[in-house]
């Protein structure tokens, strides 16, 4: 299950990185959100994966699973999740504004394109 | 247990809060609020300032939950010096605000006061978790008043300043998990306490923590090379929002030197110094860039952003030093840069305002009509800035000079300090002659806003303050190397957050290491 999860956590932070490192502000927003999903599966992991225990004192329980990731990773999705909905916003907007989906507000390649369509 | 350490948080919270029920209420009130939050909190910083320099650091359980398994707040010297520029910071520029700036948009009241709680929490948090959660509330606050008018240059300017802030974020995450991982707590003092029984197999983690960490508080503090979103982001701000924003660099810094002192204090295995190969030259790097960028500028607004650039490379030349004299002389520096590049940008807004359409931009426009009095401030701002005698940017490039005086790289340290004042002397020099004395005789008669009395005021404290600076040097410097020994000394902040008799109650999983 840790390599499971740590290749899955790799691949997601490698296209994230892939994602935001595109001109575009629509995959600037997924590779954003995929970034924080990464995370918050790293926070999760980094409480140790233990499947079927519970995090809080229950009879009869021998092992727990460490409750402070859990809570934090929580926190970290509500943050993440406005910041995602903030930019989202802030993209349609300036998309609305410029009549262009890349990052400077200007589109490079249509710029050099010339006038006249196929 | 007193209160006090609460209120810099909770006021300004709870008035935002209010404010945001309020939004259709008129201005007169909101202005109240706003006002009447951010007086309350200087009086708090005030009440806490004079209450941790008679003593040890304050320390506010949240529910009383005893450390390290409660959330505290913590005010040490550091913390107290922070807020109070804060307050003095937040008191002025608000007052400049509520002239007609805050009118223009419907939330200004409510951004600002969460820009503010955001900052000192982020100054109070005594764990790397809520520093996380106070960065993004400053952060996010910020956005909002950065968008203002929501023109297009704003838009695309904060478009990148969010980006690569939240990238930096999810990067904050990862470090302080893998920092929870391996140590088992993310409670600074704990962590303090902790770093030193790691594990020889799991240092590595430890410092690459670190050094993620490290990373983030230098993309929000905008040092080499991660300084490019900046520019942009400051100058296309509204001038009060860019005045505060002074201070959001700072927090950075601030987050820098809690980290590298209480965490990575230098020594052995895992805590062993992380910054010293590469902090000094970064440093210098980014002073040099920066003063170059204000050369280049275009536009006042642009050179005071990459002063404020400047000023970060200046700082943490004192940080990467890492004795308590030389963190003293940066903390003494970084108050002045604050206050005088938020006088700066202000004066940029006043002047830009009086030049109808030629704005800000470093190009001929029509003659000013209060140029005297504008001109004595922008000399001001300008000379402080630089580090002309007698004023504090002099003083407080001095103190560094001096506390740089053992070492090898002395020679070079000096040279770049000193070249680069040269320039930025150069560069106001430049822009003021440009804007004050070149005119052209306006086409169309210009429909500018003059300054207002109250807006004068404003930026006379913010002066003022920089001036007591100077005038009671003695005293600030006392403070600061008080700061600078309680920062070189780990002992009482630990041991007033987790008690003389603290008893390591649990053990985590991380450590591996059986329960006595």
């Amino acid at each position: 299950m840790e390599l499971l999860m740590t290749i899955g956590i790799g691949t997601v932070t490698a296209c994230a990185v892939y994602l935001l490192l595109r001109g575009r502000t629509f995959s600037m927003v997924l590779g954003l959100s995929m970034l924080s999903t990464a995370g918050n599966l790293f926070i999760f992991s980094m409480g140790r994966l233990r499947p079927g225990v519970s995090p809080i004192v229950a009879v009869g329980a021998e092992s727990y699973a460490d409750p402070v990731p859990q809570a934090l990773v929580l926190t970290a999705i509500v943050i993440g999740f406005g910041m995602t909905g903030f930019i989202m916003a802030l993209a349609v907007r300036m998309h609305h504004q410029t009549g262009s989906d890349h990052v400077d507000g200007l589109d490079p390649v249509q710029e050099r394109r010339p006038e006249h369509g196929p | 247990m007193t209160h006090l350490p609460a209120v810099p948080i909770i006021v300004p919270a709870l008035a935002a809060a209010l404010l945001l029920i309020l939004h259709r209420a008129p201005i007169v009130m909101k202005r109240t609020i706003g006002m009447g939050a951010t007086v309350t909190f200087a009086v708090a910083a005030l009440a806490i300032f004079a209450e941790v320099r008679s003593g040890a650091p304050l320390v506010y359980r949240l529910g009383d939950w005893p450390p390290p398994f409660g959330i505290v707040l913590v005010a040490d010297h550091l913390s107290a010096f922070m807020l109070l520029l804060t307050a003095s910071l937040a008191l002025a520029v608000l007052l400049y605000a509520v002239q007609g700036w805050d009118a223009r948009g419907k939330l200004f009241h409510p951004l600002f006061l969460f820009l503010v709680m955001g900052l000192n929490g982020a100054f109070l948090t005594g764990d790397l978790f809520n520093l996380f959660v106070f960065f993004e509330v400053l952060l996010i606050a910020s956005y909002g008043l950065a968008l203002e008018g929501l023109e297009v240059e704003r838009l695309r300017a904060t478009l990148h300043y969010a980006a690569i802030n939240i990238a930096a974020s999810g990067i904050f995450l990862i470090a302080v998990s893998l920092m929870y991982g391996v140590m088992g707590t993310l409670n600074m003092a704990h962590l303090a306490e902790r770093v030193a029984e790691v594990r020889a197999e799991d240092v590595g983690l430890v410092r690459a923590a670190g050094l993620l960490l490290l990373g983030v508080f230098a993309v929000k503090s905008a040092v080499f090379p991660l300084y490019f979103w900046l520019p942009a982001a400051y100058s296309h701000a509204p001038a009060p929002v860019a005045a505060l924003f002074a201070i959001m660099t700072k927090v950075g810094v601030y987050a820098i030197i809690r980290v590298t002192t209480l965490i990575f204090p230098g020594g052995e295995g895992a805590v062993m110094e992380l910054t010293s190969p590469w902090l000094m030259p970064v440093a210098l790097i980014t002073l040099t860039l920066g003063t170059l960028g204000a050369l280049g500028a275009q536009r006042l607004a642009t050179m005071t952003a990459y002063l404020t650039i400047a000023s970060v490379g200046t700082i943490l030349t004192g940080v990467a030093d890492g004795e308590g004299k030389s963190l003293a002389a940066a903390l003494y520096y970084l108050a002045h840069s604050t206050l005088v590049i938020a006088v700066l940008f202000l004066v940029s807004d006043l002047l830009g305002r009086s030049r109808g359409a030629a704005g800000d931009r470093l190009h001929p426009g029509p003659p000013l009509r209060q140029a005297a009095p504008l001109g004595l401030a922008f000399l001001f701002a300008g000379a402080t800035v630089a580090g002309i005698p007698p004023s504090s940017g002099f003083l407080g490039k001095l103190m560094i000079l001096q506390s740089t005086m053992n070492g090898l790289s002395v020679v070079l340290i000096w040279t770049v300090i000193l070249v680069t004042s040269v320039l930025t002397l150069v560069a106001c020099s430049r822009a003021g002659s440009i804007v004050l004395w070149n005119y052209v005789e306006p086409d169309q008669p210009t429909h500018d806003r003059p300054p207002r009395t109250g807006e004068w005021i404003a930026l006379t404290a913010l002066a003022g303050c920089s001036m007591l600076l100077v005038v009671f040097a003695a005293p600030v410097t006392r403070y600061t190397g008080e700061v600078g020994t309680q920062l070189t000394s780990r002992g009482p902040y630990i041991e007033a957050v987790l008690g003389s008799g603290y008893d390591d109650l649990v053990r985590p999983h991380a450590m591996g290491k059986a329960t006595p």
